[in-house]
């Protein structure tokens, strides 16, 4: 187990370091010149030369790589290019404020994904299925800001029932804050919905087609105590795995979200770091967001682990 | 039957020893399938003759017309330029019809050859590609697409090969577990022994019978690509103003909701999940169809 | 005992006062397929009685496992019972409330199948497994584990205690098997259907399984059906038989009846195309059923065997022919059951030279010090160890053993798609073979060519037979243009299919034609040797015989030479000049076919001769192995036999070292440290029962 625990947390580091090389090149070799873009057309050559200098981007690539990665090492993630002070703080208040959100999400979505999934595997073939798996489907790829808009439409402009805008004011309550979080969070857990459902009730299907189903059911149980039983804990298991994976589109769409309803959260963060072409800053958040994926995947290997009686074993032995 | 009884799955009776029904004829069997093909098929033809069905031109202001409410004139109003909201709904089809299909394509071109690679030869190859695909994989495709964009510059091209890279890994994933799966099996070891190379055995043995699951990853990932673009295009990353595009006009517009010009964000925004929709039909039938 | 006296004297037996077990009667079940109805079973009847095992045969596609499911009522949900009537102890399944039927499946009948790790829950302990079966029928937690435990003893599992707390995966077949048994015997039904138990396991333990069922039955008078597709073991576990054929009940009667004096054609041809015990090619061909099996769900107007049938009449094909009764328990759905008895032979020997041919001077084939280990470190597992073998141009040898054995390594590393370990020499001709593929030259790779156990997977699905079949003529003949043509053609008739057979695809044959295009694949370059993988366990058996007759054919005609895996013994000694036996990647023996059968022998290969069920339903006289096939990666000190060795020393020597293999008659050769003289003593009622065997032919 502590070997399989290593080898895992090795592989994450592995894959951190192939994403800062991704996020180094996207950030600090493509733009070119991140003097020019700062300071736009119609600087002097010389301001330009200067800044850039002052950024240290005119140094060799590597040197440059070394010295960000090094940085990033000590906790240092670099200066804004818009704030001119180190970004740090920005990113901390920024993820505070998106783990809110995301965990709303997480909280609400689960659970109705998971229900939903095993609903319509047990109901597989009639109405009700076809009902969950279709409205799964849609609501993964109808994109959030589409889903946001008509929400807005409705419950924002039409009915009033709800507050437009995510902010609330410093030292506003819980039921405030959850109250201005309710919108934002809906189209959220309508793109993840459906991919929870989805393998919840693949799982589920397959659990049920098992000959050990049959062997629990030929045993005389109640359909309702072998599912419990003998099926839930089959196919759920691989269901974890799912939703540490979809942490990551998660946060992907809180750039939109949190666009659309004005939310000082990461996604806008970054959004506004990539307008104002603050590349340290755009890329602090990109490769935190990483960090959170890879952490949420490591624990959900872990809890995979520890839950698979046939994993647990063959690590242990 | 009672809840008892009932059990999961079907027995499939052998149909003879005769050759299945073709695909496609299944596939017009299914209402689903005919309902989704039929809005994307509407929707290809305004990307193609959006310029002769549109009743106005896209771009052409008219400043006596500002945020006009749907009407006889204007059947789904105006933008607060004065713009034809359907006349723009209309050709907002040409460019996010063109970039999600040729990235998707370039994806899924690219991340063949290499699931097909993986999948066959394992080892070391294997090793370094399923570390990047994972770390690709860390960061939410809009996301990464957001960082090279931004990076490079905006245009459709930027994202027809920002989106087919980040779709190459995804899909060579797919293709590699398709390709492990084939790779259990006797034929290949049968083409080994007649001397076939490796790329051989890669195009004419395996390739064939991993198609369908390209096909369906395919379709999948166009969703995607559409999901992609028009986000992008929201956040002002993707097809630039003042060119018609449902992301961009919904980005642009959006912020009047509150003065209830609602229409000038409303169509756009169903024409993008209309899309969706129908192809989400035109997936899960084709999905159902080779199952099957 | 019962059975004995069913044995005994076939007859009319006196049915309990209680009425029997089970009955069915003219049941009929349909699946919806693609919107259509096709029935599946069609007027079955038949009746198990109090205490009574009755064994239901077919091939695949007839509809026993369908019978069964239907008994508990578990269908798939596109099939249903669309006539006749069940009555398990009185109780008609198909009528029951939920409530009803979960205590009828609680109490009554239950149920083992095929896969026994897969009827297992994989993350339940098997001790809670099977105590849940006593917690429903309202035990407490504590007191139903003790009875978990004491039905483990009761199926003679080693270390009941530790076998509690283990989970599925941790658990060999055999002992999966065991657990399954123990689930479903614990609440004492009044009937208990085994569904083709036996046959995912080796040899040895199928056996061992066996014994145990009828240990077991005796013990708890326990009702049975069995149902299988090898008509050996249902002839010695079952007192009468039904024989399935296309969803109906052909024949009827005693074990002794149905297998002795069988009255349906279906019957006689299923047990002529069997190679009996010491038939051997250079003696003749194998009887095969002509045509196909129907396609599930066809209807036909009369007798459902009629296209098969050599004694097919107008009236066979008109109207179906009734259940005609023969007197006590025997019947026939045959209108001709009369004349089956002096049933022609259907296959005619083609002739090629019976016999052995001399021995060339130089092998075709040398494999010494042949090693293979997979993995490294202390996952290494040694799949073969040291391996030495020559194969003679033209001879078929035989390779034997149970999984994990190293016999499908060995043909693998010869054929060059695993490379064998460092120090291997490998010789076909006298000249080094390289371990690579590609290093082989074209001559090489024409050489050596294999034909695979399941011909779905080593076809490929997407391509037609003739593109199959051009390839091999292509890239190692060479040809091209008309000359492929004809040689296509030729290959084609070879494996006896039609030239338009070669634009079908491999989905559109039944599983005979796949492997007869396998075949023409292999031999399509001309091969010298060929290496037949389990080339017809995926196969039924009324297709077996054709098959095995096509290979024997070929090689008389090619002068091939064969390398010849299969579990099967009496396939393996049909076509088979020598016989190698593996064991844990060791060869135990090797030897002319005669002398390996005849004995004496290795105890190992004794074990696995005495392992085999025989149709005439004798069950004595066996050794038996015990305990589970050690694991490769770690295995016996010594002999790496002696852990399940009923004939192991007392002298302590099998455990510490390794016997050397010697040739104990010449071209016999034996790895065991016990002396041959001494052998042959201790095999000696062995050989009289063979001899017994081969007299009653």
């Amino acid at each position: 187990m502590t070997l399989y625990l290593l080898r895992r947390v090795l592989l994450a580091v592995v894959t951190l370091w192939i994403l800062s090389i991704i996020v180094f090149f996207a950030g600090q070799v493509l733009p070119g010149d991140p003097g020019r873009a700062v300071l736009g057309p119609f600087a002097a050559e010389r301001a330009v030369r200067a800044y850039d200098h002052q950024l240290g981007v005119d140094r060799p690539l590597l040197v440059q790589y070394f010295g960000w990665i090094g940085g990033l090492l000590h906790g240092n993630m670099g200066t804004s290019y818009t704030y001119r002070s180190p970004v740090e703080p920005f990113i901390a208040s920024a993820l505070a404020n998106s783990g809110k959100l995301a965990l709303l999400a997480l909280v609400i979505i689960v659970p109705l994904g998971i229900a939903g999934g095993v609903v319509a595997a047990v109901y597989s073939g009639r109405i009700i299925d076809r009902v969950i798996s279709l409205s799964g489907l849609a609501g993964s790829t109808v994109p959030e800001f589409v889903s946001g808009i008509v929400l807005i439409l409705v419950f924002g402009i039409a009915l009033k029932a709800l507050p437009i805008t995510a902010a609330t004011d410093p030292g506003a309550s819980f039921a405030d804050q959850l109250d201005h979080l309710i919108l934002p969070v809906i189209p959220l857990v309508l793109v993840l919905f459906g991919y929870i459902a989805r393998m919840a009730r693949a799982g589920t299907v397959e659990a049920l087609d098992s000959d050990y189903a049959r062997t629990a059911v030929l045993k005389g149980l109640r359909r309702r105590t072998m599912i419990r039983r003998h099926i839930l804990r089959n196919s759920l298991l691989p269901t974890i795995t799912v939703i540490a994976t979809q942490t990551g589109y998660l946060i992907g769409g809180l750039v939109v979200v949190e666009t659309l309803f004005n939310y000082q959260g990461i996604g806008r963060l970054i959004f506004n770091a990539a307008n104002g072409k603050d590349f340290p800053m755009l890329e602090a958040g990109v490769l935190v967001i990483g960090v959170v994926y890879m952490v949420a995947t490591l624990i959900a290997d872990v809890l995979y682990t520890a839950l698979s009686p046939r994993l647990r074993v063959g690590a242990a032995s | 039957m009672s809840a008892d009884v009932a059990v999961p799955g079907e027995v499939t009776v052998a149909h003879a020893y005769a050759a299945p029904p073709a695909s496609w004829r299944l596939l017009a069997r299914k209402p689903a399938f005919v309902a989704g093909a039929g809005i994307l098929l509407l929707w290809m033809a305004c990307a193609v003759l959006g310029h002769l069905i549109a009743p106005y031109d896209p771009l052409a202001q008219q400043l006596l017309a500002r945020n006009a409410a749907p009407s006889g004139t204007h059947l789904l109003g105006t933008d607060p330029l004065g713009r034809d909201v359907l006349s723009r709904v209309i050709s907002g089809a040409r460019d996010i019809l063109t970039i999600a299909p040729l990235a998707t394509l370039l994806g899924a071109v690219l991340g063949t050859a290499l699931g097909l690679i993986m999948g066959y030869f394992g080892g070391i190859v294997d090793a370094v590609i399923s570390r990047i695909v994972e770390a690709v994989l860390a960061l939410p495709v809009v996301i990464v697409a957001f960082l090279f964009v931004v990076a490079v510059g905006p245009s459709s091209l930027t994202l027809i090969v920002v989106i087919g890279f980040i779709f190459t890994p995804l899909i060579a994933r797919t293709v590699r577990t398709a390709v492990l799966i084939e790779g259990q099996q006797d034929y290949l070891p049968a083409a080994r022994l007649l001397g076939e190379r490796p790329a051989y055995i890669m195009i004419a043995e395996i390739l064939p019978n991993v198609l369908p699951v390209i096909v369906v990853e395919f379709t999948v990932r166009l969703g995607y690509a559409i999901f992609a673009v028009a986000t992008l295009s929201f956040l002002g990353f993707g097809v630039q103003q003042p060119t018609p595009d449902w992301g961009g006009d919904i980005a642009a517009n959006y912020g009047l909701l509150g003065a209830g010009y609602w229409w000038e964000t409303l169509f756009p925004a169903l024409a993008i999940a209309s899309v969706v929709m129908a192809l989400n039909l035109v997936t899960d039938s084709i999905e159902q169809v080779l199952s099957s | 005992m019962t059975e004995q006296q069913a044995d005994a004297e076939p007859g009319p037996r006196a049915v309990p006062a209680a009425g029997p077990t089970l009955r069915v009667e003219h049941l009929e079940i349909t699946y919806r397929v693609r919107g259509q109805d096709r029935p599946v079973v069609r007027d079955v009847s038949f009746e198990v009685g109090r205490q009574e095992s009755y064994g239901l045969v077919g091939e695949s596609g007839s509809g026993k496992s369908t019978v069964a499911l239907a008994l508990v009522r578990y269908l798939a949900r596109n099939g249903r019972v669309s006539g006749g009537s069940i009555s398990i102890n009185g109780l008609d399944p198909l009528g029951l409330s939920a409530a009803r039927l979960r205590d009828l499946r609680a109490r009554t009948v239950s149920m083992v199948y095929q896969e026994p790790s897969r009827a297992l829950n994989p993350s339940i302990k098997a001790g809670r497994q099977i105590a849940e079966v006593f917690q429903i029928a309202g035990l407490d937690r504590a007191s139903s584990l003790d009875k978990a435990r004491d039905m483990l003893r009761k199926v003679q599992i080693a270390d009941p205690g530790r076998a509690m707390d283990r989970y599925p995966h941790e658990l060999s077949g055999g002992m999966a098997q065991r657990v399954v048994i123990a689930m479903a015997l614990a609440a004492e039904p009044a009937l208990l259907i085994l569904d083709e138990p036996t046959t995912a396991l080796d040899a040895t333990v199928e056996a061992e399984i066996l014994d145990l069922i009828a240990e077991l039955r005796r013990e708890l008078a326990t009702s049975v059906l069995f149902i299988s597709h090898n008509l050996a073991v249902v002839a010695s576990m079952c007192d009468r038989v039904g024989v399935l054929y296309a969803g109906e009940l052909v024949e009827e009667g005693t074990a002794r009846q149905v297998f002795g004096e069988p009255a349906h054609p279906y019957t006689v041809a299923l047990l002529h195309c069997i190679p009996r015990r010491g038939q051997r090619k250079d003696q003749g061909r194998l009887d095969a059923i002509p045509g196909f099996l129907p396609q599930p769900g066809r209807v036909t107007a009369g007798c459902v065997f009629a296209e098969r049938c050599s004694l097919a009449a107008d009236e066979c094909r008109t109207a179906p022919p009734p259940a005609f009764p023969l007197g006590g328990w025997h019947s026939s759905r045959c209108y001709r059951h009369s004349e089956v008895a002096e049933l022609p032979k259907t296959t005619v020997y083609e002739g090629g030279e019976p016999g052995q041919t001399a021995r060339p001077v130089a092998p075709l084939v040398t494999i010494s010090s042949l090693s293979k280990t997979f993995g490294t470190g202390q996952n290494a597992v040694r799949a073969l160890a040291n391996v030495n073998l020559k194969i003679w141009r033209g001879e078929t040898l035989g390779l034997v053993g149970e999984s994990g054995s190293g016999k499908s390594t060995l043909a693998r590393t010869l054929l060059g798609l695993i490379p064998p370990d460092r120090g291997s020499v490998l010789e076909l001709d006298g000249t080094a073979l390289s371990a690579s593929l590609p290093k082989r030259t074209l001559e090489q790779l024409k050489a050596l060519q294999i034909v695979f156990q399941n011909p779905d997977s080593a076809l490929n699905r997407r391509r037609s037979v003739r593109w199959l079949i051009a390839r091999p003529l292509r890239r190692l003949a060479g040809l091209s243009g008309r000359r492929l043509a004809e040689r296509l053609d030729d290959l084609i008739r070879s494996v006896r299919m039609e030239a338009r057979q070669l634009n079908l695809r491999p989905g559109q044959l039944s599983g005979g034609l796949k492997q007869r295009v396998a075949i023409a694949r292999a031999f399509g370059g001309g091969p010298r040797l060929v290496v037949c993988d389990e080339p017809t366990s995926a196969l039924d058996v009324s297709v077996q015989a054709a098959i095995l007759n096509l290979l024997a054919d070929l090689q008389a005609k090619e002068q091939v030479t064969y390398l010849f895996i299969s579990h099967d013994l009496g396939v393996v000694r049909y076509l088979s000049d020598r016989i190698a036996v593996l064991y844990l990647g060791r060869i135990m023996e090797i030897g002319p076919a005669e002398q390996v059968f005849a004995g004496p022998h290795h105890p190992y290969t004794e074990a696995l001769l005495s392992a085999v069920p025989s149709l005439d339903g004798k069950r004595t006289e066996r050794i038996r192995l015990t305990g589970e096939i050690p694991a490769a990666a770690s295995p016996p000190s010594g002999c790496v036999f002696h852990t399940r060795c009923p004939r192991r020393l007392a002298s302590g020597a099998c455990e510490h070292a390794e016997p050397g293999l010697d040739e104990v008659e010449p071209g016999h050769f034996i790895s065991c440290h016990i002396p041959f003289g001494e052998l042959r003593r201790l095999q000696a009622p062995g050989i009289a029962v063979q001899v017994k065997d081969q007299a009653q032919k």
